[in-house]
């Protein structure tokens, strides 16, 4: 084991110096970084272009300057070391703005990579439970459709009609009854061929879900809820127990006596928490969020502790994910209070979705405010990037759930008179996760440096962009910062990915 | 491998491995190749895929024209035209007509059906240039790597990690800012240098195995050369792989030559590309949405039909992927046949009955429900 993690430390370093020198190489073919310099006719043209040649080293051959390049790079693995990635045409030092894009693309992608991966996994799973029916059928079809579509067109259609609709809907938030109608049987087409069953269920899931969201959607016209959005004591309540009784349903089943115990506990400390919290949540911070939220884990765990008696694993994860998703329902509620004076706030005017950028500049307020501002500026480079990626996790979450579906030991599972949903989630679930690893590993890797597209479409200063004016303005170390920073991420998921990979499995052995 | 038995003459025997295999009266002595290529027009999205992708080709290529030979189409892609009707669309649909300007006119005046069949054109041959290079690259790589294993295996697969640790959006985009103003013809040739490296992961994967079966044994004592055993015996074995993951390298190539002429490093103007066209009327979204659409709507399609020919490939090629779970039954045709062997996980020729033949049970389509928990598709891969 040790001997194959060094072995494989090794290789990786001498791959990744190979790859810096091909790449190094071909950026200095690339393009001339005196090229604007050239042409320009300013008096001092011929002082600048020394100056360059004297801030890039331009005067030594390629694999000189790689060796130098190589060299300050190497330090920055060293502790303490004086990091030293080179400096950019204004001779900035690239290693204080390679942080910074690194910040700004970490905060992109991550809410991305999460959404993508439980969606996609969620998805996948539904249109391999669901083999060969008209649902199954749309879902091959719209992640086909997505793969499809390049970020560019998705994210110009997201301006357009995402961005731009949004707004100007919310002039006068106000659904037409044609839109409550056909926004309503479209619910109640989806949630019929999701839950499935026999005719007589089908009709019912279908009446059920097109009264409830035609109701809703009326309900929100009438008291204008999108200019003044919250969930209030009636829904918030409602939502929780709704989660801790999905967790007990999906994990361990409605005969689960425990469960229901522990998801109870846990829901009527999170409504009582919602109450006594009320009047101070507006003063709290993001450090005081995290800890509520941790201090709800902490709540869910203890109730699952004492009261899962013969499973006490399986009672405190489901503590645990009611107690985060009861808080997160709290939270949410806290924001949408917020929304109203978000969007009335004079910076922002009325129009909330944005378009640019990663934040509104110069706006005014506490951490609430501050973070929907975020929020509005993410929303749509995450959906843009997450529809990217969650048609692949769809097709191979499908692919590998078919596969363990066949296995025997699902008829072994099936023929001693497990329930479906054991089988489901207990048998097979868990081991189609097992490939789905190695391409969740590969893909974060391949996400921190992926979004160059979007990042120009949505002018988010990140490191795509970074690479992008890096590239376009014929400048090698900010290009060279972006390729070390994504060839070292892909590398160590990958070899995280083989190890995962050999601790899930115990049938594959690293050597 | 695929020598064209006539079926009268097959022997009516089942094949000596493999699962409990349903034949039917179609399948029973068809080569392998026939087999696929049924298997492949069965599967109607793909064939539907296909026949539009030719004819949306063909159609544009008519349009521009090819070499020295003159499209049928009235203007060029780089003609400036006076505007008339503020550059509006001309096509209507019915009565059918196409007007002047089918697709408007840009906003100096160029004919923008003109530009758009150009740039699809040139996306098209760009994406197959880009995909084919890549595909024999890494065929090459791959049948080597795999073949003779040893220092050539580790020395050609260090060098595809190295070229697999740039993302090839990253390292496109690098060649392209080089060459891309040597016209679209280079630009590919360039890329597709650069994208073999998972083809030629999964064909060293496919040699490794074929090469230890006794068909390779046979060859090389019957005295082939290596290069004879690589390419008539091994490679048509792994052809199945080579042809998917060719198709869908093309299917991956015409988004990474639109999204880098879109960043600025693929196509130059005065040249077009459909993602040069987009990028260019990006912000002319709200006054002229046509400008962003057709290009937009051609590399959606193009991209879309490719990848379902691929899909169809796939299960041509491996029809395993294709099994019903569950306690669900597809109806068997009137004459299948069902013949019980050993499963499918059992190495072959373990569980072998006298001579040869599985048990052949004979139980036709009114067998019961409950029996068979799932369809079991033919499996030509595991006849050897």
């Amino acid at each position: 084991m040790l001997s194959f993690v060094l072995r494989r430390i090794g290789v990786s370093i001498l791959i990744l110096i190979a790859a810096s020198f091909l790449m190094y190489t071909l950026v200095a073919l690339a393009k001339d970084p005196l090229e604007d310099l050239y042409a320009s006719n300013s008096p001092n043209r011929d002082a600048l272009i020394a100056q360059r040649i004297a801030w890039l080293n331009l005067d030594q051959p390629i694999p000189v300057r790689w060796f130098n390049w190589l060299l300050g790079a190497a330090r920055c693995v060293i502790p303490f070391g004086g990091c030293d990635l080179g400096v950019t045409i204004q001779n900035q030092d690239v290693t204080v703005v390679l942080a910074r894009a690194m910040g700004a693309t970490l905060q992109l992608v991550t809410a991305s990579t999460i959404l993508a991966i439980v969606l996609g996994v969620l998805i996948g799973i539904i249109s391999a439970l669901r083999q060969y029916s008209a649902i199954d059928y749309s879902f091959t079809f719209a992640s086909f459709l997505f793969y499809s579509l390049p970020s560019f067109v998705m994210g110009v259609l997201l301006k357009v009609f995402v961005a731009l609709g949004f707004n100007d809907w919310l002039d006068s938030p106000v659904f037409t009854w044609p839109w409550i109608i056909a926004l309503s049987l479209i619910s109640g087409i989806f949630w019929q061929a999701i839950i499935g069953g026999n005719r007589q269920r089908r009709l019912v899931v279908f009446a059920a879900s097109v009264i409830t969201t035609g109701a809703m959607l009326y309900g929100m016209s009438i008291t204008a809820w999108f200019l003044n959005p919250s969930l209030g004591p009636i829904l918030t309540p409602l939502l929780i127990a709704a989660f801790a009784a999905g967790m007990v349903l999906i994990i361990a089943g409605a005969r689960a006596r425990y469960a229901w115990r522990t998801a109870g506990v846990t829901a009527i400390v999170l409504v009582a928490a919602y109450f006594v919290l009320q009047p101070f949540l507006k003063s709290f911070n993001g450090w005081g969020v995290f800890a509520l939220f941790v201090a709800a884990a902490l709540v869910g765990a203890a109730a699952g502790w004492f009261l899962g008696e013969y499973d006490k694993g399986q009672a405190i994860r489901i503590g645990v994910l009611t107690g985060v998703l009861g808080m997160g329902v709290i939270v949410l509620d806290q924001f949408m209070q917020n929304w109203n004076s978000y969007v009335n706030n004079p910076k922002v005017n009325g129009r909330p979705i944005a378009t640019i950028g990663s934040q509104t500049p110069n706006l005014q307020g506490d951490w609430w405010i501050q973070s929907i501002d975020t929020f509005t500026h993410l929303l749509l480079p995450t959906i843009s990037l997450m529809l990217i990626s969650f048609a692949a996790y769809t097709r191979y979450a499908r692919g590998g759930m078919l596969e363990t579906l066949n296995q025997d030991y699902i008829r072994t599972a099936r023929a001693k008179g497990l329930p479906e949903r054991t089988v489901v989630v207990r048998h097979a679930f868990r081991n189609s996760l097992i490939p789905i690893t190695t391409i969740v590993a590969a893909d974060v890797g391949a996400l921190i440096g992926g979004a160059i597209i979007t990042e120009r479409i949505f002018a988010f200063s990140g490191m795509g962009a970074l690479f992008n004016q890096g590239l376009s303005h014929a400048d090698p170390n900010p290009v060279m910062a972006y390729f070390v920073v994504i060839a070292v991420v892909a590398i160590t998921f990958n070899f995280l990915a083989d190890l995962a990979y050999s601790a899930i499995d115990p049938r594959v052995r690293v050597k | 491998m695929s020598i064209p038995i006539d079926p009268a003459l097959e022997p009516p025997t089942a094949p000596s491995d493999g699962g409990a295999h349903v034949q039917t009266a179609d399948e029973r002595g068809v080569s392998q190749g026939r087999l696929t290529f049924r298997r492949f027009m069965a599967h109607k999205p793909a064939v539907v895929s296909a026949v539009l992708f030719i004819l949306i080709v063909g159609f544009a290529v008519s349009a521009t024209g090819i070499g020295p030979l003159p499209g049928w189409w009235k203007w060029n892609y780089e003609e400036l035209i006076p505007i008339t009707n503020a550059g509006k669309p001309t096509l209507t649909l019915w009565p059918f007509a196409l007007g002047d300007h089918p697709f408007g006119q840009n906003t100096v005046g160029k004919d923008y059906f003109a530009m758009v069949m150009r740039g699809l054109v040139n996306s098209s041959y760009m994406m197959f240039i880009i995909g084919l290079i890549g595909a024999f690259l890494g065929v090459i790589v791959g049948a080597l790597a795999g073949y003779y294993r040893g220092w050539v295996d580790s020395v050609l697969m260090r060098l595809t990690d190295i070229v697999i640790v740039i993302p090839v959006i990253v390292i496109g985009a690098v060649v392209g800012s080089a060459v891309g103003n040597l016209g679209p013809l280079l630009l590919a040739l360039f890329l597709g240098f650069f994208v073999w490296t998972g083809i030629a992961r999964l064909v060293r994967a496919e040699f490794l195995t074929l090469r230890e079966r006794e068909f390779v044994e046979a060859a090389r004592v019957a005295g082939a050369s290596d290069a004879r055993i690589i390419f008539k015996h091994i490679l048509p074995n792994a052809i199945g792989v080579v042809i998917v993951s060719t198709t869908l390298l093309i299917a991956a190539a015409i988004i990474l030559e639109t999204s880098l002429s879109f960043l600025g490093y693929g196509v130059r103007p005065p040249d077009v590309s459909l993602g040069l066209l987009i990028s260019a009327n990006e912000s002319a979204f709200q006054t002229r949405p046509w400008l962003f659409w057709w290009p937009a709507a051609f590399i959606v399609i193009l991209s879309l039909l490719v990848n379902f020919v691929g899909d169809g490939l796939r299960d041509a090629f491996d029809p395993r992927q294709k099994r019903i779970v569950f306690r669900k039954v597809k109806e068997l045709p009137e004459d299948a046949v069902i013949v019980a062997g050993t499963t499918a996980d059992v190495p072959e020729g373990a569980l072998v009955t006298a001579g040869g033949a599985a048990i052949v049970e004979g139980v036709t389509s009114d067998r019961p429900e409950d029996v068979l928990d799932e369809e079991i598709a033919p499996d030509p891969d595991r006849r050897g």
